[in-house]
């Protein structure tokens, strides 16, 4: 039962000796042989090294290790295919990488580790970070612990599927247009997409470099707020890392939220916006509301342009990023009777078809003649969303809207259709085109089948406090985040 | 815009190969979205300036120093194909 645990109650457990580091994470792999068959959330893990990793920290405590100093002494933490864990598979979920061993310890991989974690297991996600449903993973669709006929989102789906089918104590994931906030949601966990710059990247296989960012999927929002508090700060690797001191975000989990103002934005509660989903937000709003929040109406006209600006900017970044790829210094190799026949050989069998699709698209918009049209003009829009959040953030703390239009849909219904599966992400995308920070938590349930709702709450840049807060609160006020998923044993 | 968009051109230049069944599925998708992202053709951008970046940094900087760095063996770890302490590859030069 250790593994149903957040990282609260295994520190306190640990730190009082009634759990072993090892316990815990010998209860996660139990966990793993038990359900993972079903839930799909691993593409593999590494049982010997998490078990080497957990008895060292329990030596470690032995000789006087401590939580004070090391916040996640004995918890263990899983990892999307897209970090890289010194010694361990690296593959983006891509025949491409296949064989890859990861040489270097990310940033946040450093982090953890630093604080005590045991750092385990190659989570699922669509190839290259690029979907909202695992389906594009060139292995396998990873299943919603709620309902397996369905999809955990994306494109960190096996980081939310490991949390709420209780195999881990808690994930990272990354989030480029909602690859955080989307899965937690459809599962019923918590995820937060920090501030752009917040947390490095250095480490994480980058997709589109000025929107990727790395962060947390918990139990609850207080491990929400420890987890970042670790993986956050300056780094010297990345140069786009932002020179800020980490606040103690467990310190702003005050409960009290009397006199924040909380912006609804009339432009998400629009068309095609399930009715369950509406009344669990409705709900949440009044809630927040009867807690002392004022809700203040906010305008981000340009919402109806932030799909199509993010699929021409991430594209654009990934058609640039992905090069790398070419079978010289790694991945797989086809050969050709020529260099550009090597490099076209090894990506046309390398890559699956939404990378393919993704790569052809940004690179057709930094094309010559159509630079102008597509990717100058999507950074000009851009700049309109972003001062569409500015002016909002002068009236309000933050923002709150639904994390996705539905809750989660079934395996196929939208694989066939890129654009519907694009416009699935529409809540979600801004977020990271403007740099802000971002949250999901659950609201509330569907009827029949019974599906987590996510709540969403846009956080002005380093607003994560405000936004943890505001989370905390309202979680403990409303206790959704106790419903358990059938796998959760 | 995206009348004269040539799946085979721009693959090429991606460095991609397709098969022809690809070239045609991909070709009728990416219609659809480029079709779609048109949609920015409605606003009027004429006195916006661009955003590559939402913080970004200036002249970031680290003292020249000489700090460790990958060690050669852990490069080459993952190469396709390697030898005499470096990458091979097809020959380029005639």
């Amino acid at each position: 039962m250790l593994n149903r645990l957040t990282i609260s109650e295994v520190t306190a457990k640990v730190s009082r000796r009634e759990a072993s580091a090892r316990e815990v994470t010998q209860a996660c792999l139990d966990q793993i042989q038990r359900v993972d068959g079903q839930v799909k959330a691993f593409l593999s893990y590494d049982s010997a090294d998490a078990l080497a990793q957990a008895a060292a920290i329990d030596a470690a405590i032995a000789n006087g290790a401590n939580h004070t100093d090391k916040p996640l002494l004995g918890v263990p933490i899983a990892m999307k295919d897209v970090l890289s864990v010194k010694g361990q598979p690296l593959g983006c979920a891509s025949k491409i990488l296949e064989g890859f061993t990861s040489v270097y310890d990310a940033t946040v991989v450093e982090k953890l580790k630093a604080a005590g974690a045991i750092v385990f297991g190659r989570l699922n996600m669509d190839e290259f970070a690029m979907g909202s449903s695992t389906e594009n993973s060139a292995y396998f669709t990873t299943r919603n612990p709620w309902d397996t006929s369905r999809i955990p989102g994306g494109s960190s789906g096996g980081s939310a599927a490991s949390v709420s089918a209780d195999e881990c104590i808690a994930s990272l994931g990354s989030d480029t247009g909602g690859s955080i906030r989307q899965p937690a949601a459809l599962c019923g966990c918590v995820g937060l997409k920090p501030t752009y710059g917040r947390v490095s990247r250095y480490g994480l296989v980058a997709f589109a470099s000025s929107l990727d960012q790395i962060g947390p999927f918990t139990k609850d929002v207080r491990d929400a707020a420890t987890l970042l508090e670790v993986i956050s700060g300056h780094d010297l690797r990345d140069s786009t890392s932002i020179p800020q001191p980490v606040p103690h975000y467990r310190g702003a989990l005050t409960g009290n939220i009397k006199g924040l103002k909380i912006g609804l934005a009339k432009e998400y509660m629009v068309g095609g916006l399930d009715p369950e989903v509406k009344a669990s937000v409705d709900a949440a709003v009044k809630q927040l509301e009867s807690m002392g929040a004022e809700i203040v109406e906010v305008s981000l006209p340009h919402t109806e342009y932030a799909v199509a600006t993010y699929y021409i900017v991430a594209t654009a970044e990934a058609s640039a990023n992905l090069a790398r790829f070419d079978g010289i210094r790694y991945s797989k190799r086809v050969d050709g009777g020529n260099p550009a026949e090597l490099y076209k050989n090894t990506r046309g069998a390398g890559f699956g078809p939404e990378v393919k699709r993704r790569i052809i698209l940004g690179t057709y918009v930094l094309s010559s003649g159509y630079y102008d049209a597509f990717y100058l003009r999507a950074q000009k829009v851009r700049t309109l969303i972003r001062q569409d959040f500015d002016k909002a953030f002068e009236k309000v703390d933050v923002i709150v809207t639904p994390t996705t239009p539905t809750a989660a849909f079934r395996a196929g219904e939208k694989s066939a259709d890129p654009l519907q599966m694009y416009l699935s992400d529409i809540f979600t995308i801004s977020c990271n085109l403007a740099g802000n920070c971002g949250l999901s938590l659950p609201c509330g349930f569907t009827k029949e089948p019974k599906l987590p709702i996510g709540l969403q709450m846009l956080g002005k840049p380093f607003g994560e406090e405000t936004l943890l807060r505001i989370a905390h609160a309202y979680e403990q006020a409303t206790g959704w985040h106790q419903e358990k998923s059938p796998f959760s044993k | 815009m995206s009348a004269d968009f040539n799946v085979h051109y721009v693959a090429n230049l991606a460095r991609i190969a397709l098969t022809p069944e690809e070239e045609a599925k991909l070709g009728t998708q990416l219609g659809g979205v480029l079709q779609y992202i048109e949609k920015l053709g409605e606003l009027d951008v004429k006195a916006v300036e661009p955003t590559a970046h939402s913080f970004p940094l200036v002249n970031v900087l680290r003292a020249d120093e000489v700090r460790p760095s990958l060690p050669h063996e852990d490069a080459l770890r993952n190469a396709p194909s390697k030898g005499g302490g470096l990458f091979l590859v097809p020959k380029i030069v005639e």
